[in-house]
């Protein structure tokens, strides 16, 4: 397997006042394309800034973030911008959809920024839903849906521009145990037949065992276990 | 889906919400049109045609009359082409509120003065020198009572009796129905010989009370009106002459500054309207902060966001502003032939204008929270509940 994303060396630290908080220092990790990594760490421990960095939404103090040869930090916002559009799809915790727009059109949402024509889009709104077994709810709004159910429009929305790596936030945190086993599935379904490398930010243990890579975040330092 | 559903979606997600701003807009935009066509109604008394004509008034104000002898020296005067005189008559007909504009004039020249704004045939016009008991009265006027060439009515004065009857009522036989030869003319006007009117009022006999000039060129307007108010100078009756636009208006003006009621209603209600419409835009941004940082996280540049955002409060202005002021062409149309006051419309211009106030009104409105939405900090943003 061949590195997808990597930090050396990266750091991040927070100005709160006349202190100066440190999250990580010389930070160094390297993810394979084709990963499933599952990041646990007690709160505050900095696995969503790190995510956050992995997705360039956020920038490191220092230290290099590379992703397939292109280095994220020398990137300009726009750059970023297009970069994400293009290679990451984004799952949360709470689902994120956008509360005017029906689930097709949440889905729709990403390739907004492709230059697809509305047929394509609309095939490929339709194969995404399919995928997480969604394609009657397509006119419903979120409103409309269980949390398993959006969250599985979330899924779809993340994976319907067809992005190499997904980054998942706490994805089972605001469902229960059986849905969040279906979310799970998914996730590694998605990994295994789609070759999608993701990373999941989580604090539940179960959660993490779908994870082919579980790695703690401690103290700014990581603890690597291999998944049962 | 493109970015104009996305805008229409945004903007319809709080559909109450959306519908109030709608409906606060649109009134706004309806008080503007309204008063904008009445402000052209009154811009425009004395029409175009009236660039070469000048009314002559007493100089104490135009209530005083003037020696009806003032019109031959008036008409000796260098760049004066005719020249012809007129009396108001205060006329209605059965009853005081039906008042109707009714004008004592010089039969031979007044209506070939005013051929520019009113059309009457040969055979009418003749009808009309030849019956001195003859009145022309306007297509609207016509309409609204009824009448017929050949009819005969009684008019009454409000101000004058007959000396014949002792009453304030003379009769008369229309012998003409004027029609409209310009969009401005007011066709709801009456017409008679001053003739009838000299030889029959109890006082005031062999007066004007206005004295109507055509110059041979506009250019000369100014220099026919010192030479006419000259002439005068120093007499029993000293004039006053102006163009006919300026009398007309300043007659207007006695109601009131038109311009600047408009400009103090429209005003207001545009001040109310930016503080709510850009007070609840800001709180409907804010209120999608998450939802943005969403957007930009899954790579939508800050630049198209901005313009999302601004397009969604210009979209707003222009929904509820453009149905207003069709709404107002309709209303003013309806009003100009219920009250028969030409120049009551929404022209191009003051349409212009208010598409130019919805766009300030949308930008105004929606630039602060665009540009809060191009600066929102995506981490900040994500960690908003």
């Amino acid at each position: 397997m061949t590195a997808l994303i990597s930090i050396q060396g990266g750091a991040k630290r927070f100005v709160k006042g006349r202190e100066t908080i440190t999250i990580f220092d010389h930070l160094d990790m390297t993810i394979e394309a084709g990963d499933f990594i599952a990041i646990m760490g007690p709160s505050g421990s900095g696995k969503t800034t790190l995510l956050n960095l992995l997705g360039g939404i956020d920038r490191a103090t220092s230290g290099s973030i590379t992703f397939a040869g292109q280095r994220l930090d020398q990137m300009s916002e726009g750059q970023l911008s297009n970069w994400r559009a293009a290679n990451v799809g984004f799952i949360f915790q709470f689902y994120n959809l956008m509360p005017a727009l029906n689930a097709a059109r949440n889905v729709e949402l990403p390739l907004l920024l492709t230059s697809l024509g509305s047929g394509e889009r609309r095939s490929r709104v339709e194969t995404a839903l399919k995928i997480v077994g969604l394609a009657e709810r397509a006119k419903h709004y979120p409103r409309e849906m269980s949390g398993g159910q959006q969250q599985r429009v979330a899924i779809a929305r993340a994976i319907v521009a067809d992005p190499k790596m997904l980054l998942c936030d706490e994805p089972t945190g605001d469902l229960d145990r059986k849905t969040a086993d279906e979310i799970l599935s998914m996730l590694q379904l998605l990994n295994k037949e789609m070759g999608k490398t993701i990373i999941m930010v989580t604090h539940d243990p179960e959660a993490a065992r779908y994870a082919s890579r579980v790695l703690h975040l401690d103290k700014g330092r990581f603890v690597e276990q291999v998944a049962a | 889906m493109t970015d104009f559903s996305l805008i229409l979606a945004n903007l319809f997600s709080r559909k109450l919400r959306a519908i109030l701003m709608l409906v606060a807009i649109f009134f706004a935009f309806l008080i503007f049109g309204v008063l904008a066509g009445v402000q052209n109604g009154f811009n425009n008394i004395g029409g175009a045609a009236g660039e070469n004509r000048l009314v002559t008034i007493n100089k104490i104000n135009f209530t005083q009359p003037m020696p009806i002898s003032y019109i031959e020296r008036i008409r000796a005067v260098e760049g004066v082409a005719r020249a012809s005189y007129a009396n108001w008559f205060g006329g209605y007909y059965q009853e005081g509120k039906n008042q109707i504009v009714t004008f004592a004039i010089d039969p031979e020249f007044y209506m070939d003065i005013y051929a520019t704004d009113y059309k009457l045939s040969a055979d009418q016009r003749a009808a009309f020198l030849a019956d001195r008991s003859g009145l022309l009265v306007g297509q609207k006027l016509a309409e609204r009572w009824g009448w017929k060439l050949g009819d005969r009515i009684p008019l009454s004065s409000n101000i004058y009796t007959n000396k014949n009857t002792g009453k304030q009522t003379w009769d008369f036989t229309i012998v003409g129905i004027l029609e409209p030869a310009q969009e401005n003319a007011d066709t709801s006007v009456a017409f008679f010989h001053h003739a009838y009117f000299n030889e029959s009022v109890t006082f005031g006999q062999d007066t004007a009370g206005w004295i109507v000039i055509e110059t041979t060129d506009k250019a000369l307007n100014t220099d026919v009106s010192k030479r006419v108010d000259a002439m005068f100078a120093n007499s029993p009756a000293e004039t006053a002459t102006d163009t006919e636009k300026a009398f007309n208006q300043a007659f207007v003006g006695q109601l009131g500054n038109i311009t600047l009621i408009v400009t103090l209603v429209v005003g207001a209600a545009f001040a109310t309207i930016l503080m709510i419409v850009g007070n609840t835009m800001v709180m409907a941004v804010r209120e999608r902060t998450k939802e943005i940082g969403v957007m930009k996280t899954l790579g939508f540049p800050s630049g198209r966001i901005f313009k999302m955002v601004l397009g969604e409060s210009l979209l707003l202005a222009m929904l509820g502003g453009l149905p207003a002021l069709g709404v107002a062409a309709v209303l003013l149309t309806m009003m100009r032939k219920a009250v028969g006051f030409p120049g009551l419309a929404l022209t191009l211009d003051f349409t212009a204008l208010g598409i130019a106030i919805m766009l300030a009104l949308g930008l105004l409105t929606g630039i602060v929270p665009a540009w809060n939405a191009l600066r929102l900090n995506i981490v900040t943003a994500l960690g908003r509940q």
